[in-house]
């Protein structure tokens, strides 16, 4: 028998840290496996957050570089200006990339920079114990909307990849999940083609991964997949919002 | 013929590759790993038809599938 | 003998740090240095591997600077207070990660939006880390433009040979000053190899990163003893200062920038009504020429402290003295120079 499914080359064989039933890990080996298939895991560097995922540096075997919270986008324009021929990706959560990090995505994306940002939405802080994120749906508990995300003082959950598709430097963006098989296949696919579309030099890519928090969610990973199709779905629509072929 | 291996002491048994398996043939065990997790078994391997469903699944990737 | 040219301040920093070999700039306009901002969109849009980036924010450029020096290529950002208070979350990062780059200050009048005139009040920021955790810049103070060249492509060489980021603290006076410079063949000097640290991509070897941060307190310990150890290696290496007439003074003025460039004047002008002024002028801020002002104001026992700030430097004199001479401080701040007139009446005060 032949093995047929097993971990990347681009994984280091460090167990994962984050908690049982977290997306991060079949995020992290989502990208790897790409990584692979592409065969650049050797000029890749990898922008890690701040945030649960910080710890990325220890699970990707490629080179890796922390930046500070939601600065990702810019250190990584700085490492693909000096280099321009390296694979540059950053990993970022909710709170990283569409709270404090705000102007560093919308500006990275609209000058186009030729690199894929893997954008990790889980509607809620995870490293910091559960408090409210630009993305929390409207009504969510959260440790910091304790009576749920009021839109009149809290504002309304922020839809990151409809945003940043209405800008003209930005060659690829998909939204995706990770709940059940299918989809975890589907978003192979979308991070596929985000590398696919820096390699070939078309410009920004981004995808975002609708992912589960189950502990900050105090659901089990069972419910919390459910949560997320039942929630999350219906507010933040799965799909490609913008391709390379609408470059002009 | 398929196979799949579970790395036991990668998993957190956080139970997401059981309703993913079309073949229902993983659950959870008795016992802990060392990091104190129930982890996942299969059942009736003779069932396997080596989808990979539950590598997909998993997010610790502690299952790997022969073919 | 080297290009001599008439350049303004701010434009001279930017031919210095593409001569010494920096092709990578990331920042936003400000005032009063904005002329170095579009002085290197001008020349490196049109270089080869080469990068101008204007910033969304100085907190974006910092952090492109923090990115470009990762691999190993020469980066810089400059700007001017305000700004410099936005880049200190990315200093300490660079600190931490022990990444060479040059920051340039030129200093206006403060606090908050302040004034777009010369200003010496982020020396304290400049010096003492600026941002969070204990770290050090290496941080050169220009007198003229020329020293502006000079000091600019030192504080390249400086920051590789620590792998450290350097400042240089300049001011708004000097940013705008033109003058003559000149653009001297510079010896090769022998600085420690990137490779060991850079990230390119891990082909040939594992991968390598680059993570300010160590949630293990024994070992976050580790990476502060460790910077710990490279600023002592400066304090006892790189201490820059300039004397004049210590000699039989009657007053030891301590000056730095443009302040010190006045305080020149002040001395011709105070022999004259023969009054003897001996000037100890700080290039290098950190490491602080602490011993030269210990042994002459032990010798002297009268020092007068002139800043463009309240008393900041003044801090460092008082602690290099240590109680055995008499410091006396004049400042102006908020965008105000302090005229030879206003600094010879101040020296006079303390010679009756």
């Amino acid at each position: 028998m032949k093995k047929v499914f097993g971990s990347p080359k681009s994984l280091t064989k460090v167990p994962f840290t984050y908690c049982p039933g977290c997306h991060h890990g079949i995020a992290h080996r989502l990208i790897a496996e790409v990584l692979d298939e592409f065969g650049v895991r050797e000029k890749t560097v990898g922008v890690c957050p701040v945030g649960c995922s910080v710890f990325a540096y220890v699970f990707f075997d490629c080179d890796m570089i922390c930046a500070a919270h939601g600065r990702a986008p810019a250190v990584a324009t700085g490492m693909k200006r000096a280099k321009p021929d390296s694979i540059i990706f950053t990993y970022q959560g909710d709170g990283d990339l569409a709270s404090i990090g705000t102007a560093e995505i919308v500006h990275t994306a609209n000058r186009g920079e030729n690199i894929t940002v893997i954008f990790i939405n889980n509607a809620i802080y995870g490293m910091t114990g559960g408090q409210m994120a630009p993305t929390t749906l409207i009504g969510q508990v959260t440790q910091t909307s304790p009576y749920g995300r009021d839109p009149k003082t809290m504002g309304y959950p922020i839809k990151v990849a409809e945003m940043l598709s209405t800008l003209k430097g930005v060659a690829y963006i998909s939204r995706v999940a990770l709940s059940k098989p299918a989809y975890i296949l589907k978003a192979k696919k979308a991070i596929r083609k985000a590398f696919q579309s820096q390699i070939e030099g078309k410009g920004f890519s981004l995808v975002e991964i609708l992912s589960t928090c189950p502990t900050n969610w105090g659901l089990s990973p069972i419910e919390a997949n459910k949560w997320l199709e039942e929630n999350m779905i219906p507010y933040y629509p799965l799909g490609e919002f913008k391709t390379p072929e609408e470059v002009s | 013929m398929a196979k799949i291996v579970i790395d036991e002491e990668r998993c957190k048994g956080c139970e997401l590759c059981i309703p993913a398996c079309p073949k229902n043939i993983i659950v959870m065990s008795e016992y802990f790993n060392k990091k104190g997790y129930h982890p996942v078994k299969q059942i009736k391997p003779e069932e396997c038809t080596g989808c990979a469903f539950c590598a997909i699944t998993c997010p610790d990737v502690a299952i790997e599938v022969f073919k | 003998m080297g290009e001599k040219m008439l350049m303004k301040g701010n434009e001279a920093i930017g031919e210095a740090a593409i001569r010494a070999g920096c092709r990578f700039y990331f920042g936003y306009p400000i005032t009063p240095q904005s002329e170095l901002t579009a002085y290197m969109a001008k020349k490196l849009l049109k270089m080869k591997d080469a990068a101008f980036v204007q910033a969304e924010s100085e907190i974006a450029a910092i952090s492109m600077v923090y990115g470009a020096a990762a691999t190993g290529a020469r980066a810089m950002t400059s700007s001017s207070g305000p700004g410099i208070s936005l880049k200190q979350e990315g200093i300490s990062y660079l600190a931490c990660a022990e990444l060479p780059c040059v920051i340039v200050n030129i200093q206006r009048g403060g606090p908050g939006l302040g004034s777009i005139q010369p200003g010496q009040a982020d020396y304290f920021q400049a010096t003492k880390g600026g941002g969070h955790g204990d770290y050090h810049l290496i941080v050169l103070a220009p007198s003229s433009v020329q020293e502006l060249v000079d000091l600019t492509m030192d504080a390249f060489d400086l920051a590789d040979k620590y792998t450290n980021p350097a400042m240089i603290l300049g001011d708004g006076l000097i940013g705008q000053m033109m003058e003559a410079v000149e653009f001297k063949e510079r010896k090769k000097i022998d600085l420690p190899d990137k490779e060991g640290w850079i990230l390119t991509g891990c082909k040939g070897r594992e991968k390598k990163y680059i993570v300010p941060f160590n949630l293990d307190p024994y070992e976050m310990e580790k990476i502060n003893l460790k910077i710990q150890e490279k600023y002592k290696k400066i304090i006892e290496k790189e201490i820059r200062y300039e004397a004049i007439n210590l000699d039989n003074a009657d007053l030891i003025v301590v000056a730095y920038g443009t302040v010190a460039r006045i305080v020149k004047t002040v001395i011709d002008n105070a022999k004259k009504e023969g009054i003897n002024i001996g000037l100890i002028r700080p290039i290098t801020l950190f490491p602080f020429p602490e011993k030269i002002i210990a042994e002459t104001s032990e010798k002297i026992n009268k020092v007068l402290v002139v800043e463009m700030s309240y008393g900041q430097m003044l801090e460092d004199v008082k602690l290099a003295a240590n109680g055995k001479a008499e410091i006396n401080f004049y400042g102006r701040a908020g965008g105000v120079v302090p005229t030879q007139f206003e600094i010879l009446t101040e020296i006079k005060k303390y010679l009756t």
